[in-house]
């Protein structure tokens, strides 16, 4: 660990801090003996993947543990306070004027009763600071210096009427109100699209500089790490693995998990790959859909419009990746391709079939051609069935005898990279990881010509991320398939992806090349969102 | 993410086996159906016949221990008879409900779009009629009778029904392993019944079992007011003939109350047993 | 918030004709001769006020004829004549409207007044024995018949304690006025308005308390800790302020009960309302008052639906974000 604290500039020192986990769990320590110190005017990362200890060492310092996680051990020392032998009383006393907290969701970290003003008031009234009227000339001040736009306007308006990067600033300013000397942030981008993310994080790292603030923050994305970590401190299975700062940590890690976890970070700079070119598996053209919401009696819909005439080919054999952030329309254009949805106008062909035109019996046969992965490695798998029903299904319903399904299905749980016996359990019994493994496994037992994975690796933590990508890669070369990759991560679809489709607002802006998009964007969208990720090496200006 | 596939379905009888509640409410329905199946043995005659003198007091004489009513009519063997009309009713009418609400919200959340809005439509008209009064002109127009009861309380329960059927059809309908299914070429039919209908089973279970609860209430109400089959011993009508004597003969009307209430009480704890044991996401809320 | 109300006023309208709609065919339910079942057992005798019913009713016409000329009868508020009770229906309705109104009323608002109450008590000390205790007596209340629940108040408070009147509406012949009436109005009210709020009570106190327990758990109450508010402040403002609005919405959905709830209520009591109206016309098979009380105490229900609907766009500001 850490030398001997410096008593001038440390605002913080956790030491052997230990958090016990309710009985009957797989282990009995969320957080077994971590030491830190936080030091005025610097950034420590705590990262590691679901389950570390990382949160809980946030919430500890805030005295927010859930009822169930109950300090086993170890000090908190602010000053010459020890926050974890305080009372109640005292804690609210700390909180907020001491230490604050912004948090992962800023939509439901927000009152949505209460105008944002309102909210951000409170954190006077809260330690009975300041009249009303004194409070609501601070707030506007805060408003103004997390970069609220209309600030006069902002501070009257309630939680649903911002946007989410306005509803994080808003969680700053709130946290700033009091000036307190140390700053706790949980993950505080990682429900933000990626340009958010930037400014969000360009935001705290100002602030933090102007105010000298000591910062704990808790993030599971290495680029997020290195783009705004001063000290980072590795945590796994509630113990720290590795500390010490940014560039040692990042650029020479001494433990073997560190190595993986940084090499398991897909990079920004797309291998070389031939793009095959010739026959075409899937074409698309004119796709359109609007989606038309509300309406009725006197009322105006509202009219999303998910696909603008939508166009790309995917070859034979290739990888096109399909990007873009929340709301651009990519994952509705999935299931367009996959007629889980019916276009407006426009048509997808599957090879020589139009699939737009297909109804019923010849719909449902055509489909065991085109095969989809899901996002959601728990609600893709029906909780009451066994895996081996749900990969043999697919091929039983379209004819295949029970018998040669099910022993299909055994060589599939082993092509996926899980043992036999998985076929006799329920999906509840498996990991993220192995549910997606599942999933692959089903789409892929029904022997389609092209894979849609839809954000397929996106809900896994990055060492699995790495591996179920891999077999993806290994599975569509071994068995000779295209795939349609929707992902919003650059990172990962530079390292999968032949072409990228770059959408935004329905439409696609830009397609080409993953090695031309990278090194050469011509949309000023693809530019800003390829400058937004995070940890990249910046761009020669 | 609630693990609630069939290794839990084990877990859930256990679990229903633990709630205090859930026990004594399935006690006590026990003995009401006992009531039901024994009556005819034990009370072989008529409910209605004069056995004592009228108002003869509860505990005091050994054939008649609940005592007698205003006509002398023994009121011990008027529970044991009103037992069946209200679980007959209770059972039965909530059957019909569900005939009449499940198919309805399967259809509306499965087909969405206008026949949705239709259907909702139709169902928000029935909700907001006043429930008891339509029951009341219902069974005055169709003439007091077991079945005009049934048909009264089923055509005034169904609603929250369907809401709750089409609810969980539409959330289903949007699951991904429901998208998986579709995709996989399996049928729509298929697909309900593999995918969507065993994951709606247990939210249906649970109202149910609130729902014959609420139609004895319903059944007893109206058969206090006189709408009961005029053939059939009930427990409301017990309350109803009791009601004008209440200052000389508190019995009359007391027992056949408490029998309600404790019917009812026994539904509704098991109704919550059942729920605690079949979602266990709520049970946590709880 | 003018363009809303005049939105559910005119879809209120619309569901008030297809009420009217159903009770055209609720009287083609009925056995018989509609002109007889209209003019019910008393007119039925009586030749020329049945002719009178089938010339206005154009019961001799085809169908749709005659349920243009019903549904036009009574959107003139013509709800017919009590044959029985020699009054014109609206009359007799109107007469006993105010005494329905005040009862339930006075039951919906004690009984979501104690019911929040409650509910908010046992969700903040959950687990505990007050928690228990609430509980367990509104699932007793919940399971509790009406009918009866009124005939053992009673019991215990007319007869044998003698602290309340045991019914009607103020003490005949008594002669008070102004003040004094009211307070013997009052007085009367006591028993019948508790009684009928029981239920919902029971109703509001489950639906708060589970509602709070989940609000919570959500994330804005986490940030009102991490400001340092205390824990009243927190319980008050974020939580229960969240956890009323399925309170509110569920109010909504309950009036049609509590209207249904006052038949039995004013019958118990005597209370001069309509639901004791609708209890005489029951008696009297008198199916023309009968129908026509269903109709206005449906309309009483979605006036109700219409309030709460007000109230909840008051209370959540993201309803308009929505539409």
């Amino acid at each position: 660990m850490d030398a001997a604290p410096d008593a001038r500039r440390t605002a913080v020192a956790v030491r052997d801090l230990r958090l016990a986990l309710p009985e009957g769990g797989d282990r009995a320590y969320a957080v077994d003996g971590v030491s830190f110190d936080l030091v005025a005017g610097e950034i420590l990362c705590l990262v590691g993947e679901s389950g570390s200890g990382k949160s809980m060492c946030a919430h500890a310092l805030m005295g927010l543990l859930p009822k169930a996680v109950r300090p086993a051990g170890g000090t908190i020392r602010l000053g010459d306070l020890d926050l974890a032998a305080q009372d109640e009383a005292g804690w609210r006393d700390t909180r907020g004027r001491r230490i604050a907290m912004i948090f992962q969701e800023p939509m439901t970290a927000l009152n949505p009763l209460m105008r944002i003003g309102d909210q951000m008031a409170e954190m006077f009234e809260a330690h009975g600071l300041l009249t009303p009227r004194a409070r609501r000339a601070r707030v506007l001040a805060l408003a103004e210096e997390v970069g609220l736009p209309e600030p006069g306007r902002i501070v009257r308006a309630y939680p649903h009427q911002l946007s989410g990067g306005q509803r994080q600033r808003a969680m700053i300013a709130m946290a700033l109100a009091l000036e307190p000397a140390i700053l706790v942030a949980d993950e505080p981008t990682t429900a933000l699209d990626v340009t958010t993310q930037a400014q969000i994080l360009g935001l705290i790292r100002a602030l933090q500089a102007r105010r000298n603030m000591a910062v704990l923050f808790i993030t599971h994305d290495f680029g997020v790490v290195a783009e705004i970590a001063d000290r980072v401190m590795v945590l796994r299975h509630g113990r720290v693995v590795e500390a010490g700062t940014a560039a040692a940590v990042l650029g020479r890690p001494q433990a073997a998990y560190t190595k993986a976890l940084l090499a398991a970070v897909p990079s920004m700079d797309p291998p070389p790959r031939t793009p095959p070119g010739g026959l075409k598996a899937v074409e698309v053209a004119g796709l359109e859909k609007t989606y038309v919401t509300g309406g009725g009696w006197w009322r105006k819909p509202r009219r999303v419009e998910a696909a603008r005439d939508v166009a790309f080919a995917l070859h034979r054999g290739e990888t096109l990746g399909l990007v873009g952030e929340s709301g651009s329309g990519k994952s509705s254009v999935a299931r367009l391709v996959m007629r889980l949805i019916e276009p407006d106008r426009g048509t997808v062909r599957l090879g020589d079939t139009d699939l737009t035109r297909l109804r019923g019996e010849a719909l449902r046969r055509a489909r065991s051609r085109i095969q989809m992965v899901f996002q959601d490695p728990f609600a893709s798998l029906n909780p009451r069935r066994k895996v081996g029903r749900i990969i043999a299904d697919g091929p039983m319903a379209h004819g295949v005898a029970e018998a040669e399904a099910m022993a299909r299905a055994r060589r599939l749980v082993d092509l996926v990279g899980l043992d036999a016996g998985a076929l006799d359990r329920f999906p509840h019994e498996f990991s993220g990881g192995q549910r997606q493994r599942i999933g692959i496994a089903r789409a892929l037992a029904l022997e389609p010509e092209v894979l849609v994975a839809d954000e397929a690796v996106s809900a896994l933590d990055v060492s699995v991320q790495a591996q179920v990508l891999a077999l993806l890669e290994d599975l569509k070369q071994r068995l000779g398939l295209s795939m349609l990759f929707i992902t919003h991560d650059l990172r990962v679809a530079a390292q999968i992806c032949d072409r990228i489709a770059v959408m935004r607002r329905g439409e696609i802006v830009e397609l080409k090349s993953a090695a031309g998009l990278f090194a050469d964007p011509e949309h000023p969208y693809t530019r800003a969102l390829l400058d937004a990720v995070p940890g990249r090496p910046r761009r020669a200006a | 993410m609630s693990p609630a596939g069939p290794a839990r379905r084990r877990g859930a009888l256990a679990a229903f086996g633990r709630h205090p509640g859930a026990v004594a409410g399935s006690a006590i329905l026990v003995a009401v159906v006992a009531a039901a199946l024994l009556a005819p043995l034990l009370y072989p005659a008529s409910p209605w016949r004069m056995v004592q003198r009228p108002f003869v007091p509860p505990f005091t004489l050994e054939r008649v221990p609940l005592g007698t009513d205003a006509l002398g009519r023994d009121i011990a063997a008027g529970l044991m008879h009103g037992a069946s009309v209200s679980l007959v009713v209770g059972l039965v009418s909530t059957l019909a409900a569900l005939v009449i609400g499940v198919p309805l919200g399967a259809l509306a959340g499965y087909l969405g779009g206008r026949v949705d809005d239709a259907l909702m439509r139709f169902t928000e008209l029935f909700q907001t009629v006043p429930s008891f009064a339509l029951a009341i002109v219902l069974v005055a127009i169709l003439q007091p009778s077991l079945s005009s009861m049934i048909l009264a309380i089923a055509l005034v329960s169904w609603p929250p029904v369907t809401r709750l059927v089409r609810g969980e059809v539409l959330s289903l309908r949007s699951r991904e392993y429901v998208q998986a299914a579709i995709v996989t070429g399996q049928t729509t039919f298929t697909i309900l019944r593999r995918e969507v209908l065993p994951n709606t089973l247990s939210p249906i279970v649970v109202l149910a079992s609130l729902m014959v609860a609420t139609a004895i209430l319903l059944e007893s109400s109206l058969s206090f007011l006189g709408l009961g089959d005029p053939n059939r011993m009930s427990w409301g009508f017990m309350v109803g003939a009791g009601r004008t004597v209440i200052r000389q003969a508190w019995w009359i009307t007391a027992f056949p109350g408490v029998v309600i209430l404790l019917t009812v009480l026994a539904l509704n704890l098991i109704g919550e047993g059942l729920n605690d044991a079949l979602n266990p996401r709520l049970a946590r809320e709880r | 918030m003018g363009l809303f109300i005049a939105r559910r006023i005119g879809k209120g309208v619309v569901v008030l004709l297809a009420i009217v709609v159903l009770n055209f065919f609720l009287i083609r339910l009925a056995p018989g001769d509609p002109a007889l079942v209209m003019a019910g057992e008393a007119g039925a005798a009586d030749e020329v006020f049945v002719a009178q019913l089938r010339e206005k009713f154009a019961l001799d016409q085809p169908l749709p004829r005659q349920l243009a000329s019903y549904v036009r009868n009574i959107v003139g508020l013509d709800l017919g004549y009590s044959v029985r009770q020699q009054m014109p229906v609206a009359t007799l309705i109107g007469d006993r409207l105010p005494a329905t109104l005040l009862l339930t009323g006075t039951a919906f608002l004690i009984s979501l007044a104690l019911g929040v109450l409650f509910g908010a008590l046992a969700a903040r000390r959950a687990g505990s024995l007050a928690d228990t205790a609430i509980t367990g007596v509104a699932l007793l209340f919940y399971a509790t018949p009406l009918f009866w629940v009124s005939l053992m108040a009673i019991i215990v408070f007319s007869v044998r304690l003698d602290w309340l009147p045991s019914f009607g509406f103020e003490t005949v012949g008594a002669g008070y006025a102004g003040l004094a009436r009211a307070a013997d109005i009052a007085h009367h009210l006591v028993l019948p308005a508790m009684t009928l709020g029981l239920f919902f009570m029971a109703v509001y106190v489950r639906m708060t308390r589970a509602s709070m327990l989940e609000v919570m758990g959500l994330d804005f109450v986490k940030t009102a800790r991490a400001k340092g508010l205390a824990e009243g402040v927190i319980q008050r403002r974020h939580v229960l302020r969240n956890a009323l609005l399925p309170v509110v919405t569920l109010a909504g959905l309950q009036a049609g009960t509590l209207v249904g709830g006052a038949v039995l209520t004013e019958t118990v009591f005597a209370w001069p309302g309509i639901g004791r109206l609708m209890y005489e016309a029951l008696l009297q098979r008198d199916y023309n008052l009968l129908l026509g009380v269903f109709v206005v105490s449906s309309g009483m229900v979605l006036v109700f639906n219409l309030v709460t609907d007000v109230v909840y766009r008051v209370v959540d500001p993201r309803i308009e974000a929505a539409r």
